[in-house]
């Protein structure tokens, strides 16, 4: 119980440090990369001055990320007279919460074995192992489709209570907009189901550890290229980022849905969008891209393609299973920054046309070459 | 039954004409993101290497390269070859200045009999300055020019933004064509004053 239990702590901290992290890094990422994408240098004059010297840490504007949260913290937290105050206040949590916690059901390593690891623990631990997951739930995939339904819940409480028009607005298209994705994310999604035989994340990825045709892994993104292409672009609209920012279009509606909101409640909505292109990343990483393994590596070691295997120490495993997590996210973040400052945004009937009358056929296609393909093959 | 005519969206007369391949959309993102992935790439590389992958400079820390010679940039008091300036607090340079930014205050020395009459004070307030030139135009005594650079710009405060008499008078040039010139590094003779 108590050996459960440390775990379980270790791996919540974990996951809300990296989480975190990645929500107040990416803020800096994206200035950086856009300013560097567009001929320029981007955030660089914030630093950290040594007490008593007049030398400045600058690091490429790291400094910038912490000024500006700073800036939100410290901000009067001006509060309209909401039509509801307590819809008014849960929109925010609404919003944030459930984007932390569909990370529980994302493997980011493989199988932990803390007796291997800590020798002086083996006897406390008794050989059990635990997979790299705070929630090892077999609904894995399930549950990251219904805590995303409730992030919906969070933009339209949001937008309703502030008692604004270009509030609700936001909210409304929030609300449409999301659930049409949602759909969309769901059909592409229900193909993998088709092919790996489960909804449980660490099967997964287990079984994208193999080879196919010879030489490719056996990542999801080779067996659905399709799927992997809508999924990318329903989960940016779930996301609600350009080009599908309708919901906070800034030239039309403000800041829509939380235009009411400022200090940290504002920054709370940033957070959770940022930290929600983390969570995109690793969804997209753990489904498409053979989730924490390198290409052709399972628990034991690595098995090349022409079959010679190299074994790996345990440590070793479970290190290079953590770093090639982080990277396949870091990169995956990197490429949806890159999405943002390249497309132009949609006209809102586009939008809607786009998702019903374009990615939902092509999802149902998918599905039903797949479907077929699979009862052929098996 | 509401009798209301659905919205048509008007046809421009430039109108653009798509073929399948943007209809498709995918192909022209993905063209778009190959241009701009490309050159976050093409600077990134040059930034990694140790050069620079930005068109823009830091201000005011570099000079921009494409600066023209003969920049009317801020302002600087020449010097007679002991170091005194070659203003005669003439005023005709604060009479002229449309913006009226330059202060002069004049004073009287004995000691040099040729030349009496002194700028005790000579202020250039930056923050109002047009950089119109017409105070060099106006300088009887080729005492005030403009060079290249840019003045110390920027200011936390309009009140900082003004350049003083000791500051004008740093101009140390190697070599000037137009007169004899203090030794630089060296004291002047008589510049105390």
């Amino acid at each position: 119980m108590m050996q459960d239990l440390s775990i379980s702590i270790v791996y919540i901290a974990y996951a809300m440090a990296v989480l975190l992290t990645f929500g107040a890094i990416l803020t800096w990422v994206e200035r950086k990369q856009a300013a560097i994408m567009s001929d320029r240098i981007g955030a660089n004059r914030a630093y950290v001055r040594i007490p008593f010297t007049q030398f400045k840490i600058i690091w490429l504007g790291l400094f910038h990320g912490m000024a500006d949260g700073l800036k939100l913290l410290l901000k009067e937290d001006f509060k309209p007279v909401a039509y509801d105050n307590l819809a008014y206040s849960l929109g925010v949590w609404a919003a944030f919460v459930p984007v932390m916690l569909v990370f529980a059901v994302i493997p980011f390593g493989g199988t932990l074995d803390p007796g291997r690891l800590f020798p002086s623990l083996a006897a406390w631990y008794g050989g059990r192992t635990y997979p790299m997951q705070i929630a090892p739930i077999d609904a894995g995939l399930l549950i990251v489709f219904a805590f995303s339904g409730i992030s919906i819940i969070g933009a339209m409480l949001a937008g309703w209570s502030s008692n604004n028009k270009f509030s609700l607005l936001g909210a409304l298209r929030a609300g449409s907009q999301l659930i049409s994705y949602e759909l969309v994310m769901g059909l592409t999604v229900l193909g993998l189901i088709l092919i790996y035989g489960s909804v449980n994340m660490v099967t997964i990825v287990q079984q994208q550890s193999g080879t196919v045709l010879g030489v490719l892994p056996a990542w999801g993104v080779f067996y659905q290229p399709f799927a992997a292409i809508l999924f990318m672009t329903a989960a940016i609209a779930e996301n609600k980022r350009i080009p599908f920012d309708l919901p906070e279009a800034e030239s039309e509606l403000i800041s829509g849905y939380f235009t009411e909101y400022s200090a940290m409640k504002q920054g709370m909505f940033m957070l959770a969008e940022f930290v929600e292109i983390a969570i995109i990343a690793a969804l997209f990483a753990t489904l498409f891209l053979g989730g924490y393994n390198l290409p052709w590596m399972n628990d034991a070691g690595l098995t090349l393609p022409g079959g010679r295997f190299i074994e790996m120490s345990h440590g070793a495993v479970v290190v290079t299973q953590v770093l090639t997590f982080l990277v396949k996210v870091f990169v995956l973040c990197s490429f949806q920054i890159l999405v943002r400052w390249t497309l132009p945004r949609f006209r809102w009937d586009q939008l809607l046309a786009f998702a019903w009358k374009f990615l939902l056929p092509l999802a149902v296609v998918n599905l039903v070459v797949t479907a077929v393909a699979v009862w052929a093959l098996t | 039954m509401s009798s209301r005519k659905p919205y048509v969206r008007p046809k421009y007369w430039n109108e653009p004409e798509m073929g399948w391949y943007e209809k498709a959309y995918l192909f022209e993102v993905v063209r778009g993101l190959a241009i701009t992935g490309g050159v976050f790439m093409r600077n990134m590389a040059k930034w990694m290497t140790g050069r620079k992958g930005a068109l823009t400079s830091y201000y005011p820390e570099e000079t921009r390269p494409d600066y023209a010679i003969h920049n009317r940039g801020k302002h600087i008091l020449t010097q007679r070859p002991d170091g005194r300036p070659q203003c005669v607090a003439c005023n005709m340079c604060a009479t002229v200045c449309p913006a009226q930014v330059i202060e002069i205050d004049a004073a009287f020395d004995p000691d040099d009999p040729t030349h009496p009459k002194y700028p005790s004070r000579f202020e250039i307030d930056y923050s109002r300055c047009v950089f119109c030139g017409l105070c060099v135009e106006a300088c009887p005594e080729d005492a005030i020019r403009m060079v290249k650079e840019t003045p110390d710009f920027p200011g936390v405060d309009r009140d900082r933004m003004w350049a003083a008499r000791e500051e004008l008078l740093n101009w140390q040039p190697a070599k000037d064509v137009a007169k004899p010139y203090p030794v630089a590094g060296g004291t002047p003779a008589g510049g105390a004053r």
